[in-house]
């Protein structure tokens, strides 16, 4: 049996076919969950994918984190099942409290659509087991609000548990500390800006992101 | 009894604000002078029914505060009015 990842759809969520293939081309075997259902049953580890969940209305993630599935994804996460939020996902974690910090508008004003270079900062967490500290990917990223913020005592914490996953290489869009991403306490929720499920193919131009999929249906197993 | 809430939200002191600053650095552009310290946020309004203007305002913070902003990067104002009975608004 081939791991299954459930890939939350909120209306206006619009990369989860991007996720799905990412993880059927890996191996595994993608499952789309729609937002107003809280059955996860058979499900491995959860991706909560890019889009603009119920239109980004209020703020990014605000609404969402609503969701009858959200109710679930956190369940799912107590549990120590994977999680992981690519973008709006990563939005709709931190609204929804499973992750700290915020995102607010990128330094400059401008949405960003370009691929950037992240740094592997550690291998304890469920999206960077199978990767090595210190390598660099080429991840594309595509957001407004992407600009990672919390107070000092957070960052603090995130710096001392060694929970930060990911760092620009060339911060982009102002991210404090240049966090591209992060994880909970136990490790097994992450989310960060860039996509991923984006360089999982030749074609899209890159095949970093990968390595950080392999690692999620690892952490899955 | 119905009272009128209006949320006013602003960015929090010390998170970048890049609409507000672009808005001021257009101004001298324009040729406004002397303005200074322009932040972007943004208002809410509803109708909330409760027993007094105390419950109101009590209900209506807890709404801000759980959804209506997020308090890692906003603060807000709250007014609450009363709706006078037979205004017709």
């Amino acid at each position: 049996m081939s791991t299954v990842v459930g890939v939350v759809v909120f209306p206006g969520t619009n990369c989860e076919m991007d996720a799905v293939e990412a993880v059927d081309g890996l191996g595994g075997t993608g499952r789309l969950l729609w937002h107003g259902d809280d059955d996860l049953t058979g499900v491995d580890a959860v991706i909560v994918p890019g889009g603009f969940a119920h239109g980004d209305y209020l703020r990014p993630g605000a609404i969402a984190r609503f969701s009858p599935a959200m109710a679930a994804v956190a369940r799912f996460a107590a549990d120590g099942g994977p999680v992981l939020g690519i973008c709006n996902g990563f939005q709709v974690l931190t609204e929804a409290g499973l992750l700290p910090g915020a995102l607010q508008k990128n330094r400059g004003l401008k949405f960003l659509c370009r691929p950037t270079t992240v740094r592997v900062e550690t291998t304890e967490s469920s999206l960077t087991g199978s990767a090595a500290v210190g390598a660099e990917l080429s991840i594309p990223v595509n957001h407004f609000e992407g600009n990672y913020t919390c107070d000092v005592p957070t960052l603090q914490q995130l710096r001392d548990e060694d929970r930060i996953v990911l760092r620009y290489v060339g911060n982009p869009n102002g991210s404090i500390d240049d966090i591209a991403g992060i994880c909970n306490e136990a490790r097994n929720v992450v989310g960060l800006m860039p996509h991923p499920e984006r360089a999982c193919n030749e074609l899209l131009g890159s095949t970093d992101g990968e390595v950080l999929i392999r690692s999620l249906l690892a952490a899955a197993a | 009894m119905q009272f009128s809430v209006l949320v006013d939200i602003r960015l929090r002191g010390g998170i970048s604000d890049p609409a507000g600053a672009t808005i001021e650095r257009a101004l001298p552009v324009l040729g406004y002078e002397g303005i200074d310290g322009v932040t972007v946020g943004k208002t809410i309004r509803f109708t909330i029914e409760a027993a007094d203007v105390e419950a109101a305002r009590e209900a209506a913070a807890e709404l801000t505060e759980s959804f209506l902003t997020n308090p890692v990067i906003e603060d807000a104002e709250l007014t609450v009015e009363q709706i006078s009975p037979g205004s017709g608004t």
